[in-house]
């Protein structure tokens, strides 16, 4: 099946209108020699048997229909309103390109300028793009802001060793070829006070996250000292947040942030293995030119009603080329959606429980885990994530975890930091039950007792 | 010959003028390529405290559909900038010899003023662009 | 038609969604932590759906219409593609799951790697870059890490062709390169004489675009690969058009070394109105080492064969979090599968027809500046009408969406003056490219005899023309409450 409507009569009478006796005549540019080769692919199928492999395929995986979810770490397992789905279902918006043209593209338009303003309240900023691909790389391009806030003469960034280490990597990918030294994440122990005492008259921005990798917030008062000692050096503060926390915590924009970014996953996206998601970004009016990615304003139409565009494009790499705040072109548009449409539905109240929720229970069962012999929760200042020191080695214990009792453990924070081997980061999220949380006890103190099998 | 000259400043080949004030002077761009760029949306100056080199890129301005490089018409160090350009970007199109000055330096080298042309040579140069 | 903003309908007390009650006991939360206020709109679900049902009914796209986005291939997007993604093991899965748990995921993702690998002469494809800027990123990325590898750290410049997408220069300069930009010559083909007095041992590459952006195929494509290699560089393809020859070349075997795919043109995944994307890059056997990863392997064990992260070798490090925009992997996947071999070519084969009859169509009313070659899957013609001096290829765009059609890309290339950059794409019927040629000849009419009919369109949009200068001058970029 390969969705093309012409038939061979249709094709005969466009060649012949072309002026061309047969379709290898409109291949001729193409070297004979490397012309039709042989692909190794296999035969195609019907819809019907496509279907049915790729339904047996996505079988082979335990999906989160079948396990309880400990597991976060940057991807976050939440309920997704039905409304949502419905929404982003929609071709007209799913089948529509970037909006150039704003006269039919008001839905996408309104709607990403809707998205803006939420992600604005959230963060509590006065400006937001579309979207980043994800929160990665929207940490990655707010490195690349900070530096071009400053002109490119500041040659230094402080970041966070609790700043999402895949994160970490990414600002590293990015910057590679930019004469930048980015430091602070080679110890564990460096504190919000630390980084403050890394940051100087050439560094360019300091990254921190709350939560941060480890669960742990950031207290407000402490995010406003550390921004004032940021400030003092000229430098900008980049917190990474987490949008569901923002349901319930103070906002960055609060507490001296300067661009404000994460993983908007959690607004309304499904897991998906790892993506799509999306990158929200949020800055102050200030930097807003030196931004990167997508940004819609409000105007008004040549009869003065209220119309919405594409704006602020002189940014951008179809403008300025080799000058632009960064090559962005497609963002997740339709994952943005998602969020926005999540947060509607959730709106001022539903998002603030979604928040508490997560709290509540995760408070609940580190209280209950930490009672166990054996183990041992880190700390309670954490919003829905928290580091349990173990008795033994976390992959041992999510095996038992899974095929004993059908659960998803937490992550292994041994392979990012080799301080934490043995210890574990679980996630807990409104979707985890007073009895999933019970069955993970259950099944963490019978380990610490018995062993494994 | 529908473009404004100001016989009072002196020219860049790239279309920037500079008015000499004492040991000091002010810049801006032309009518001719306010009118080029059309109608100006932003206006991206340099810092007050940094220098600025004859010839070299100094500011853009910014269009809906485009972004131009500003060059520094002459050198020094700039001693203020202005900031009515921020709200009001479209002085450059209203009065680019007047309210829509961009900064202003002070002239570290004056004699770089007779690289610059007169209002009669760029009126020259300018029409010989526009064929 | 207007609709007011989800902020403008709230009203207090309202929730589009329900939650379950606590059942556990309730945490101290530190009054500290905890924000005064969270301005989100408060609305039923019945607002949410009517006012995104409403807000979508304002858009155009691919399932409305005819969308002859040059160089954006908006081809129809299969529906077993929203299932396929769908699926529970595919969407319900998380990234960090032990491997043993998404074996299924992983195999679609090896597979899918090695039919992109196969489908453009590869050794080796990543699949985490997450759009086609980000792969090129990524391949400039990997062709400055290589020439520093092997001890060429001098070449610093890429070069990058005047017809190039913008995201080529963008992407260059983002990796710390110097971008060099090269002429086209009188038949839109790199002008070899320019290339030569280019090439030294300070050039790391040339990025491509074949077909490039005028809908051509580089008459001398091999000569030009030939030459960067004699001078030490490398070639990177921008996919940007594979549509064109999906089946019908392999640009691997034709001097490429570097490529990115876009999944979301050529492979049928949906643009969803300015993404997700996914921009996979394919690679020859000695850059397999530098690609962005990890990427998944395949291994058999005692239990047979199974599926594994890997991270290559010299890797330039992670561009993405996690393993890429897995749910379009899956839509191409499926898509793939659907066509096979013969599929891609008919697509090919179609795509070029259909662009070519179109050409034939206008290019009496149309300039075209280079239409005595036959076009690939797209072409540009000008928005220049004899008889209506003041008429532009921006008023002939606004007119065509009274006529029901998304207008095409107008003024890219930069090269072609008043440019309008047509691609049909292969699934479009005649009857449809029939409709489009005429109203595009009904609107040059138009044009000699009413042009003010032009200069004011669209008439029949949901909003009319809207001042873009305001936009930008002062801009208004959220939601504030009156209040």
């Amino acid at each position: 099946m390969d969705y093309v409507p012409n038939s061979d009569a249709d094709r005969a009478a466009m060649l012949e209108a072309i002026g061309v006796q047969s379709v290898d005549d409109l291949f001729r540019d193409v070297p004979a020699a490397y012309r039709y080769p042989h692909l190794d692919l296999p035969a195609p199928a019907s819809e019907m048997e496509v279907l049915r492999e790729l339904q047996m395929l996505s079988e082979e995986d335990v999906d989160l229909n079948h396990a309880a979810c400990f597991l976060g770490a940057g991807a976050y397992f939440h309920f997704i309103p039905s409304v949502v789905d419905f929404v982003i279902s929609r071709s007209e918006f799913y089948t529509a390109y970037t909006p150039y043209q704003a006269e039919i593209s008001q839905g996408t338009l309104q709607a990403t300028f809707e998205y803006q303003s939420m992600i604005c309240a959230l963060t509590g900023m006065e400006v937001a793009n579309a979207s980043h691909y994800d929160g990665a790389t929207s940490t990655a391009e707010a490195v690349i802001m900070a530096l071009n806030v400053h002109r490119r003469r500041r040659h230094k960034v402080v970041m966070s060793p609790t700043v999402h280490p895949q994160y970490r990597d990414v600002v590293r990918t990015y910057t590679q070829g930019m004469e930048l030294a980015v430091v602070g994440d080679d110890r564990l122990d460096h504190d919000v006070d630390e980084l403050a005492m890394l940051c100087d008259e050439d560094t360019a921005c300091v990254v921190v996250q709350s939560p941060d990798f480890l669960g742990r917030v950031i207290a407000p008062d402490r995010m406003r000292s550390l921004a004032d000692s940021v400030h003092r050096h000229g430098a900008l503060l980049v917190v990474v947040a987490n949008p569901i926390a923002l349901g319930m915590l103070k906002p960055p924009g609060e507490c001296g942030a300067d661009i404000v970014v994460g993983e908007g996953q959690a607004l309304g996206n499904a897991l998906s293995f790892g993506g799509p998601y999306l990158g929200f970004f949020a800055c102050r009016q200030e930097h807003v030119r030196r931004a990167s990615g997508r940004i819609v304003g409000e105007t008004v139409d040549v009869e003065g009603r209220r119309g919405y565009v594409l704006t602020l494009s002189a940014r951008e790499q179809h403008i300025r080329r080799e000058r632009a705040t960064s090559n962005i072109c497609t963002n997740q548009a339709l994952n943005a959606l998602a969020a926005a449409v999540y947060m509607s539905a959730m709106g001022r109240r539903g998002l603030r429980r979604v928040a508490e929720l997560c709290y509540h229970k995760a408070h609940y069962a580190a209280a209950e885990i930490d009672k166990l012999p054996g183990y041992s929760v880190w700390s309670d200042d954490f919003f829905h994530e928290f580091v349990v020191r173990c008795p033994r080695p976390v992959d041992e214990i999510n095996r038992y975890l899974l095929n004993e009792w059908g659960i998803i453990g937490g992550y292994d924070l041994g392979r990012d930091y080799p301080e934490l081997a043995r210890h574990m980061l679980l996630c807990v999220t409104e979707t985890n039950s007073r009895d999933d949380i019970e069955d993970l006890v259950e099944a963490l103190r019978e380990l610490g007792e018995e062993g494994v099998s | 010959m529908k473009y404004e000259f100001d016989p009072t400043v002196r020219y860049a080949k790239t279309h920037e003028w500079a008015r000499v004030e004492g040991d000091e002077a002010v810049v801006g761009i032309s009518d001719y390529a306010q009118d080029a760029l059309s109608d100006v949306v932003y206006v991206e100056l340099p810092e007050v405290g940094s220098t600025v080199q004859q010839g070299e890129q100094c500011a853009v301005v910014e269009s809906v559909k485009a972004a131009e490089d500003v060059y520094a018409p002459v050198s020094g160090e700039v001693i203020a900038v202005n900031e009515a350009l921020d709200e009001t970007p479209e002085l450059v199109n209203e009065d680019p010899y007047g309210k829509a000055w961009f900064f202003r330096v002070k002239l570290s080298d004056p004699g770089e003023l007779d690289n610059l042309m007169d209002v009669d040579e760029y009126r020259e140069y300018v029409e010989s662009e526009a064929e | 038609m207007t609709e007011p903003l989800i902020f403008e309908i709230s009203s207090p007390g309202r929730v589009g969604a329900s939650l379950p009650d606590l059942d556990v006991p309730e945490a101290e939360i530190p009054a500290e932590w905890v924000r005064d206020d969270l301005p989100l709109p408060e609305v039923a679900e019945v607002d949410v759906a009517r006012h995104y049902v409403r807000l979508s009914q304002m858009n155009y796209a691919v399932d409305v219409g005819f969308y002859p986005l040059g160089s954006c291939t908006m081809k129809y997007n299969p529906k077993i593609n929203e299932v396929a993604t769908r699926l529970p093991g595919f969407a319900m899965v998380h990234p960090l799951q032990d491997p043993d748990t998404v074996q299924g995921a992983m195999a679609l993702m090896y597979e899918l790697q090695r039919y992109l690998a196969e489908i453009a002469g590869f050794a080796a494809v990543s699949l985490q870059p997450a759009a086609g800027a980000h792969g090129e990123l990524t391949g400039v990325l990997i062709m400055r890490k290589y020439q520093q590898e092997r001890g060429e750290a001098q070449r610093t410049k890429i070069l990058v062709p005047d017809s190039a997408h913008g995201t080529n220069p963008a992407s260059t300069a983002m990796s710390g390169l110097q971008v060099v930009e090269i002429p086209s010559d009188e038949r839109g083909n790199v002008d070899l004489e320019a290339l030569k007095a280019y090439l030294d041992d300070t050039v790391v590459g040339l990025m491509l675009t074949n077909p490039n952006t005028l809908g051509l195929f580089d008459e001398h494509l091999l000569e030009v690969t030939r030459l960067v290699h004699e001078a030490g560089g490398l070639v990177y393809a921008d996919g940007a058009n594979f549509n064109a020859i999906l089946g019908i070349c392999k640009p691997g075997e034709m001097g490429f070394d570097v490529m990115h795919y876009n999944l979301h043109k050529t492979f049928s995944t949906p643009h969803g109105g300015g993404g997700p994307g996914s921009g996979p890059v394919g690679v020859r056997e000695d850059l397999a080492a530098y690609l962005p990863g990890p990427i998944v392997d395949r291994v058999v064990g005692e239990d047979g064969p199974g599926y594994v992260w890997k991270m290559p070798e010299h890797s330039i490090g992670r561009v993405k979090s996690f393993w890429g925009n897995f749910g379009v992997m899956v839509r191409a996947y499926t898509y793939i599968r659907m066509l096979g071999a013969e599929g891609l070519r008919a697509t090919a084969e179609n795509a070029v027809i259909n662009a070519n009859y179109l050409q034939a169509r206008l290019k009496g009313t149309y300039p075209v500046p280079y239409g005595d070659r036959t076009c690939m899957h797209e072409f540009v013609a000008q928005g220049e009408i004899e008889g209506a001096p003041d008429v532009r290829a921006l008023d002939i765009c606004k007119r065509l969406m009274d006529y029901g059609f998304h207008p095409p890309t107008m003024y890219f290339p930069l090269i072609v003056h008043e440019a309008l950059m047509i691609e049909p794409t292969e699934t479009e019927s005649r009857d449809t490219l029939d409709a489009f040629a005429d109203a595009m000849l009904k609107i040059a009419e138009e044009a000699r005899t009413n042009p003010e009919l032009l200069h004011e369109a669209p008439h029949s949009t949901p909003v009319r023309r809207l001042d873009e200068v305001r936009a930008a001058r002062h801009p208004v970029l959220r939601y504030r409450s009156r209040a």
